[in-house]
Parts: structure tokens; sequence; C-alpha cells
């Protein structure tokens, strides 16, 4: 790979409170190309996105870089006005504040100027419609109430409408039945196949790469990718599950 | 910048905003301390009727006869020294008309604070009161052309006396507390306003109260009577200078909505940060009646305030929506009173209280169904969002409940500013101070929606500039 990858890390370690949950991780994503992090409940992959992230309730050592610039030591804010997008997999719920003046400023700080709210609305609905959105939606309180379908849709509006560099799922697939995989697949291949970021998906199932097809899989466990390989791999881990990795997740803790 | 530093900045701006003062230009000042002289020299500055004189000075022997409260932040409470403080004030010899008449120093206070902008813009009439006295007065024609008196307290006593007398005192009685029997002793000012059968008044009213002087106490008295059928809206704000000693408000406010009427009486108080708010707020309504309090405690050193409604005709209606901020320093004891005295009525409490940095917000309240009040309905919700360290939120509900058929729901809600909203806004790239002002907001959202505009765009105003975080 001669080309430079929009997202990097490097021995990558993340603590909560006293506990090591990622035990050195490397990763390089170029634009246009879509990774997946499988791994069983438990493995730290989610920590390890949310690290990255920049939540306070992680530390994480380590050096990340977001087009080529160093990235580590900023706050959550900057990282994100950078590019840098986390889809949550338990999006928080913020009562009193609408979804459509929510989105407005984050995408107006994304885009350091204000948006218009007239381009602002037309943009939004085209985005809503892509999703198959109802307009009331912008209306209604930040995830007060919503099903965890909706979560997730709005997670992947955003992914829409924030346009990052480089985007972490974290479990977006989860609680979303058939019908409503297919369309926040579709929101997440439209956004990752222009060629412009780079995505990394972090699942338990193979379910969601059915439908956003990667190009690598790195298999997660007791806090360290054990194995990577092409999109293969996930069909392996679907039919064989976890376990036959062990002994490598183990030997990979025995090298530390 | 860390929340800390981000949040030191509340209510830094007050002095510069509402805090300046005027020198002290006084017509006529009683001295300190409290007394039946003191009593009897503001009744016969009045000319006030034997009635009234009488009732002024059985109020302050009930004040001298009854104890403190025992109850509340009776530390804070006992630091008031009664005979630390002028009960009445007059800068002006008398009550402007038109803008031009009110004295000049006076003016330039109410056009700073925005007070003749505001009128021009959207009220139908509107009061200024300085001190102790109503200094400027003006209310729409067509609403005095409709039969709808809005005038201040004293006028209203002097042009009105049999209305007044009709009802006055009859909802909050001189012996309902200490601070009600102080406020009839010595009261001045307030509005006084009734709206005859029928009349819709479509735009609010408005008073707006300044207290200039320091060690000044304000002791207005408001009176409000919706006759059958009417409806009309009463906005009040309130500030005051900072000072190094304390001052006190003490009002007592009655509301009377008669039969089919609705009535909403609106306060966002911002007080400077060493005033004693101490008010006593109470409705009746009478059968298929609406009353609403909405009530915004911002400033102020301590504030007890519970506005009441007595639901006293079938199928009478009551709602308090209230908000209070408690910065460092302040106690906002806050809450809401609704006593079901007749069958299917029903009342609504939402009580928001956001305490930030060592601030304390309580939330006291009586849910109270008399035997025979059946098919009553209730509802009492309480949400209390904690900012920073050493914030602290209290809850007092008390329910009394003679009656079998009633439903009740009660809910309180406390919360901490969480780690987990901030990180989600902050990971869509707004900075800390955007994503603590919109949790802020977004918290105080039912309140201010239920406010006119113009006072919606204030009071966000107001959170906004006190959530700011000016550094060091």
């Amino acid at each position: 790979m001669s080309q430079q990858p929009i997202f990097s890390c490097s021995d990558v370690h993340v603590h909560v409170a006293d506990r090591e949950v990622v035990k050195g991780v490397d990763l390089a994503i170029p634009a246009g190309e879509i990774h997946a992090i499988m791994g069983p409940n438990g493995s730290g992959k989610s920590s390890l996105v949310s690290a990255i992230a920049g939540h306070p309730a992680y530390t994480l050592t380590g050096r990340l870089f977001l087009d080529g610039e160093e990235i580590g030591e900023l706050e959550p804010d900057e990282k994100a006005r950078r590019g840098l997008f986390l889809a949550f997999q338990y999006p928080v719920a913020i009562p009193g504040v609408t979804v459509g003046s929510f989105l407005r400023a984050a995408v107006s700080a994304r885009r350091g100027q204000e948006v218009p709210v007239r381009d602002f609305r037309r943009e939004l609905q085209a985005a809503m419609e892509a999703l198959e959105m109802d307009r009331s939606f912008a209306g209604r309180y930040l995830n007060d109430g919503f099903s965890g379908g909706e979560k997730k849709r709005l997670e992947i509006l955003q992914l829409l409408l924030l346009q990052p560099r480089f985007a972490m799922l974290d479990e977006t697939d989860s609680g979303l039945d058939i019908d409503a995989l297919r369309i926040v697949a579709r929101g997440i291949n439209q956004a990752a196949r222009g060629g412009e970021m780079g995505t990394l998906v972090v699942t338990h199932y193979q379910r969601l790469l059915n439908y956003v097809e990667p190009h690598v899989v790195h298999v997660f466990m007791n806090g360290r990718i054990v194995r990577s390989g092409g999109p293969e791999l996930a069909l392996e881990l679907e039919a064989r599950g976890y376990d036959w990795l062990q002994p490598e997740a183990t030997a990979a803790g025995g090298v530390a | 910048m860390s929340a800390q530093a981000a949040l030191a900045g509340i209510n830094a701006d007050y002095a510069e905003r509402y805090g300046f003062r005027d020198p002290e230009e006084y017509f006529l000042k009683a001295p300190k301390g409290l007394s039946h002289e003191v009593v009897e020299m503001i009744s016969r500055l009045k000319a006030e009727p034997e009635w009234m004189r009488a009732f002024r000075h059985r109020a302050l022997d009930i004040f001298y006869a009854k104890p403190m409260p025992t109850w509340g932040n009776t530390e804070m409470l006992s630091r008031i020294d009664f005979d630390d403080i002028h009960y009445y004030l007059r800068s002006t010899e008398k009550s402007g008309r038109t803008w031009e008449e009110v004295p000049e120093n006076i003016k330039r206070t109410f056009d700073r604070l925005g007070i003749p902008e505001a009128e021009r813009k959207f009220l139908a009439g509107v009061t200024a009161q300085y001190e102790s006295e109503v200094v400027y007065h003006s209310v729409r024609e067509e609403l005095t052309a409709q039969g709808v008196i809005f005038t201040d307290m004293d006028s209203g006593l002097r042009e009105h006396e049999e209305l007044v007398r009709q009802y006055f005192a009859t909802v909050i009685p001189p012996d309902d507390n200490k601070f009600a029997a102080l406020n009839s002793a010595v009261w001045s000012g307030g509005s006084f306003i009734y709206v005859p059968p029928g009349v819709e008044v479509a735009i609010p009213l408005q008073a707006y109260f300044r207290i200039n002087a320091e060690n000044m106490g304000q002791f207005e008295r408001t009176l409000i009577i919706a006759d059958r059928g009417s409806r009309v809206h009463y906005i009040e704000g309130c500030t005051a200078p900072v000072y190094s000693t304390n001052s006190l408000h003490s009002a007592v406010v009655e509301l009377v909505a008669l039969p089919g009427a609705r009535l909403r009486y609106t306060t966002i108080q911002n007080w400077a940060n060493n005033i004693y708010n101490l008010v006593t707020k109470r409705a009746v309504a009478y059968e298929d009646a609406q009353v609403e309090w909405v009530d915004g405690n911002i400033g102020s050193k301590l504030t007890m305030k519970y506005p009441a409604i007595l639901l006293k005709g079938e199928r009478a209606h009551g709602e308090v929506l209230s908000i209070a901020f408690a910065g460092p320093g302040q106690h906002q004891d806050a809450g809401a009173k609704a006593i079901h005295l007749a069958p299917h009525t029903t009342s609504k409490i939402t009580s928001k209280s956001i305490s930030k940095d060592g601030g304390r917000a309580s939330y006291r309240g009586l849910v109270k169904v008399r035997r025979g009040a059946h098919g009553c309905k209730t509802t009492v919700e309480c949400d209390a969002l904690l900012i920073g360290a050493g914030a602290r939120s209290d809850t007092y509900p008390t329910m009394e409940i003679a009656e079998d058929d009633v439903r009740i729901e009660h809910e309180a809600r406390v919360s901490k500013l969480g780690d987990e909203q901030m990180f989600y806004l902050m990971q869509r790239g707004l900075t800390e101070d955007q994503a603590r002002l919109m949790i802020v907001n977004g918290f105080i959202e039912p309140f201010v929606k239920e406010l006119p505009m113009e006072y919606a765009v204030e009071l966000n105003r107001l959170i906004e500039l006190e959530m700011e975080g000016s550094v060091g």
C-alpha cells in the first residue's frame, strides 16, 4: 500500500481506571477503504474506538494520526472538527434539544462557519430522504424516546452530513431489523465509497458485512488484533466462531 | 479549558448589566427599622382609608407575634436584620403617565433595562416601580375603553376602593406567614389589575421592579382579578444593584380567577445575589377557571417562594411551571402548592432546577386533596440538574390526600450534567462551552417555550451569559 493512510495509529494502549483493555494496536486505513474489527463481546473493541475519539473515561497512550497530523493530544471536539467521527453504539438522549438545531450546530462546527438555515434545510432533507427518514424527525428531541433503530439511523444521518475524513462505526448494526440494516448500510456505503473517507466498522457479527463489504478484516481478542485478512476472514469467523483463534490471542498475550 | 473554569463566570456580568446604581436622591426616606410609627407614616403619606390603616397596624402586630420560619434555610434567614432596613423610600413626588414625566435618573435606569423599548414592542401596558413607588405607568387606550384596570396598587386603592376592599388580603391574609404579615404592614406599590367579564387581553401586561438603594426593603403588593370568562397574562421582571449589604424583597401576590377565567402570571426574577427574596404568591380558581404560574428564579441570595393555587370551583385547573438557577452562594428554595377543594379539579406542577458550583436548589411542594374533591387529577414532575462540584438539590414533596377517587402522578429526577452527553456533543465538534449550553438550554426548554418570544430570547441570553466561561 503506497497510499498514505487517512488514519493510522501505533502502539495504542487503553486503560479504564487501572485496567488495561487495549494492549497495543496498530492500524493504517487509507481513503476509500473499509476496515472491520470483529471480536467477541468484552474484547475491548468499543474501548478502542471510544478512546481514539477521546472519551474522558479512557486513558490512551500511543500515537494517532489523521491526514498525516498527530491528533493524540487533541480534545474530542478538535478531533471531531478535523474530521474524526464516531457513530455511537449507545447514542445518548439530550431532551429539549431538537435534532435539527443540534445537526446544524454540528455541521457548522465541522465546517468552521455558520451554515445558513435555508441551505442546511435543503441538505438535511436530501440526507434524510436517502435514509428514508420522516421529515418530522428534525423536530424531535435528540435521541429522546427514540427506538434503537431510530438512534442508529440518526448516527448515519450525521455521518452523511458531517462528511468526516475518518469514521468509526461502533456496533452500528446492533438493534436493527433487516430493513433498517439495509438502509443504514446504504448510508454507510454512500459515505464510504466516495473514496474520500476511511472507515472502521466495529462489529460482533458478520451480518452488517454482507451489506458493507470490508477491504480488510481484523480479529480483535483480549485487547489485541490477533489476525488480519481479507473479507473471507469474516465469513470464516461466522462459520467457526472465535474460539479457534483463542491460542493466537493467548500467544499474542505472551509476547507483551 | 476545564469545566470548572468555564463555569466560573456565572452571573459575572450582573454588575455591569443590572448592577449599576443611581445616586440616591430621595424625596422621602423612612428611617431604618420597623415600628408602628413607620407604618403610620406610610399610611398617612398615602392618605389611605381608615380600614387600610387599621389593617396595616394589625398586620404589624401579627408580624411581631409570629416566629421566623423554622424550616428552609434558617441559617440564611437568621441573618436578616429587620432593624437595618428602610421600609419606605420615595424618589419622586408622583408617577408619570408619559415617559417624559419620569425623573431623568430613573428614566435612564429603565432605559438601560430596556423597559420603554419593550413596551413599544409588545406590551399592552407597563408599570415601572422604583424602590417603594411606581414611577411610570401606561396602558393602551383600547384596554381602558374595555374597562380593563391596570394600575399601581396605591392608585387602585384610591380609585377603585370598593373593588380592592372586596378582594384585598382575601387570598393571603396577613396571618398566613411572617413575611406576608410584614408585607401587609408596610406594602407599597405593586400592580392592581381588573379584567371585566368576557374581556380577553391579547397581549401581556407588564411590571418591572427595581431596587436601587442599599438596605432597602421592597414590599410590593399585587392583586389581579380576572372576572368571569376573561383572559389575561401578566409578566413581571426585577433587578437590583449589587451592594455589600443585603436588601429584602418581600412581595404578596394575590390572583383571583372567577368562573371560566384564564389567568397567567409570569415572573423572571433576576435580583442581585444579595437580595433576600421572600415572596408569598397564591391564586384562587373558581369553577372552570384556569390559573398558571410561570416562575423563573435566576437571581437573589435566598429565594423562598411557593406559588399556590386553591382550586375552589369544579373543573378548575392550575399549573405551576418553574425553573430555578442556583449559582455559588445562592439558595433557591422554590416550589408549588396545589390545593384541590372541589371535584374534578386538575393540577400540574413542573419544577426544574439547575444547581451549579455549590449553589443549592430545593423543591418544596404540597399537593392536597380535600375529602369530597373526587375525580381530581394531579401531576408533579421535578427535574434537577447538577453542574460542577458541591452543587446541591433537595426535594421536599408533601401529599395530603383525603379522597380515594383521585389520580396522582409524581416523578422526581436528579441528574448530573453528564459526561456522556458532553462527550456526544463534543464528538460532533461542539466546544465544551457550546455543549454545556446546549444541554442546559435543552433542560429548560419546556419552560422557555411557555414564555412570550421576547422573554424567551432574553432568558436564553441570560442563561448563555451565566454559562459562559470568563476565565481568570
